[in-house]
């Protein structure tokens, strides 16, 4: 929604500023979109349909309970165990389920494994397709239209953007997730990591290796 | 549709401007809002994912080009609620309700509900047949260009690729924005070379994979 030009009619001079309202605006000059999400959650309020409370929880829940840091959890636990690794690739729901996450991760998870001949990547063409449960709500990029235009068909260039080069040889696959099955990447364990503890390992992944845009940290930028 | 939405292999948008790991879950509280709102009100019963999902899908072009994601998630939201007749826009324009809406289809997202506006919930479904191919089978998505949603991207349409997982039998998506139904279909995972999506310069390392409904592919 552009802010130089109007979809709608608005009208500017009946301009209510409640106080008390659950939103952290300051200044007394809205904009238009902070105006408009205001207008519709005072009036689903107002109706009763939803409640402010259970809103301010739901965001603070987004922000807290789910991140990337449960992915590394469950990749650090993969390179270290590979009982844990095989069941993660057979179904990663239920094996994600044995490690005792608060956050219940939903159906049809989908461990993919990096090799030294394959590099996979994660995409969502049609929307922002992403697997919230494991890594929180989706960076910027991975729900822009360069990047869910391009994935599909030059994923190298794609990769260069994030400063990634792989070799020439190594075979590329890109899911594209068009569907409510969802893809997390394995990335390759870092050399010289051998005998780290799981948490010192977790230290290792990234959110971006996780989609496949990156790779872990070497062993080097981890501290004892 | 076809629509611009299904942005798989278009030229022009530029390169992908990454953002640090460490960037905020949410660049404005408004977006919170917008999230925790739509959440809510999915979770009430009002639209599942594909309605909303296709309420995206319909916001004009130039609209969905020039918004960004949360601005396009509010529209949505702002637009399934006034379709549904839960909202007046004037009740919107002027920022207040008018009187009592409608009952809910299910009941409001209290503060005691909030964990499950998190959990994903399961998509797939008891079949009721065998899925029709088996992992190796050569298939060809289907050339088809439904009004209505559809989870068929356009760069896969026309070509051939081989099954390389079956997922089980899930939700159709077609099926529930186009008929309000769930008609479980078996979904498959289905492995194209580049070269046969892209042509002959097409880079012959990168493989595509798509999740593709039963509907949507056919024996060759």
């Amino acid at each position: 929604m552009a802010h130089s030009h109007n979809d709608h009619d608005h009208d500017h001079h009946d301009h209510h500023h409640e106080h008390g309202h659950h939103d952290h605006d300051h200044g007394s000059e809205l904009s238009e979109i902070q105006r408009r999400v205001r207008a519709l959650d005072t009036v689903l309020t107002e109706k009763g349909y939803i409640d402010p409370v259970a809103i301010d929880k739901i965001v603070e829940m987004y922000e807290t309970r789910i991140g990337p840091h449960i992915g590394a959890r469950v990749v650090a636990r993969a390179w270290a165990e590979p009982a844990f690794k095989a069941a993660l690739l057979a179904d990663a729901t239920k094996a994600i389920a044995t490690l005792g996450i608060e956050q219940k991760v939903g159906d049809h998870l989908v461990a993919v494994e990096n090799t030294p001949t394959t590099h996979n990547m994660i995409v969502c063409t049609l929307c922002s397709c992403y697997p919230w449960d494991v890594l929180g709500l989706p960076p910027v990029w991975y729900k822009s239209t360069p990047y869910r235009s391009r994935a599909v068909k030059e994923p190298r260039a794609v990769l260069a953007d994030f400063g990634v080069t792989l070799p020439a040889d190594i075979k590329i696959r890109v899911w594209d997730s068009t569907a409510e099955t969802r893809f997390m990447v394995l990335p390759m364990r870092p050399s010289g990591t051998d005998g780290w503890s799981e948490e010192r390992l977790a230290g290792l992944v990234t959110r971006d290796s996780m989609i496949g845009t990156g790779f872990a940290k070497p062993a080097s930028e981890v501290s004892a | 549709m076809n629509g611009v939405h299904d942005l798989g292999g278009m030229d022009g948008f530029g390169k992908v401007v990454p953002e640090p790991e460490t960037e905020p879950t949410f660049h404005a509280p408004w977006e919170g809002r917008v999230l925790a709102i739509t959440r809510a009100m999915q979770m009430a019963g009002e639209w599942n994912i594909d309605v909303g999902r296709f309420g995206i899908e319909r916001l004009p072009p130039h609209v969905y080009l020039a918004a960004s994601y949360y601005e396009k998630w509010f529209l949505r939201t702002e637009n399934l609620c006034v379709e549904r007749g839960l909202v007046t826009r004037e009740e919107l324009a002027a920022g207040h309700s008018s009187g009592p809406g409608r009952p809910l289809v299910g009941k409001a997202v209290g503060a005691e509900d909030i964990s499950a506006t998190l959990y994903r919930p399961p998509f797939g479904r008891t079949p009721t047949s065998d899925p029709l191919f088996k992992v190796g089978d050569r298939v060809r998505a289907k050339n088809m260009h439904p009004h209505s949603h559809t989870r068929l991207p356009r760069f896969a349409r026309g070509h051939v690729g081989v099954i390389e997982r079956i997922q089980g039998c899930h939700v159709y998506p077609d099926a529930v924005v186009a008929a309000g139904k769930e008609d479980p279909q078996w979904l498959y995972t289905v492995t194209f070379d580049s070269r046969e999506l892209w042509g002959e310069d097409a880079d012959p390392t990168v493989e595509v994979s798509i999740e593709a409904f039963e509907p949507y592919l056919e024996v060759i």
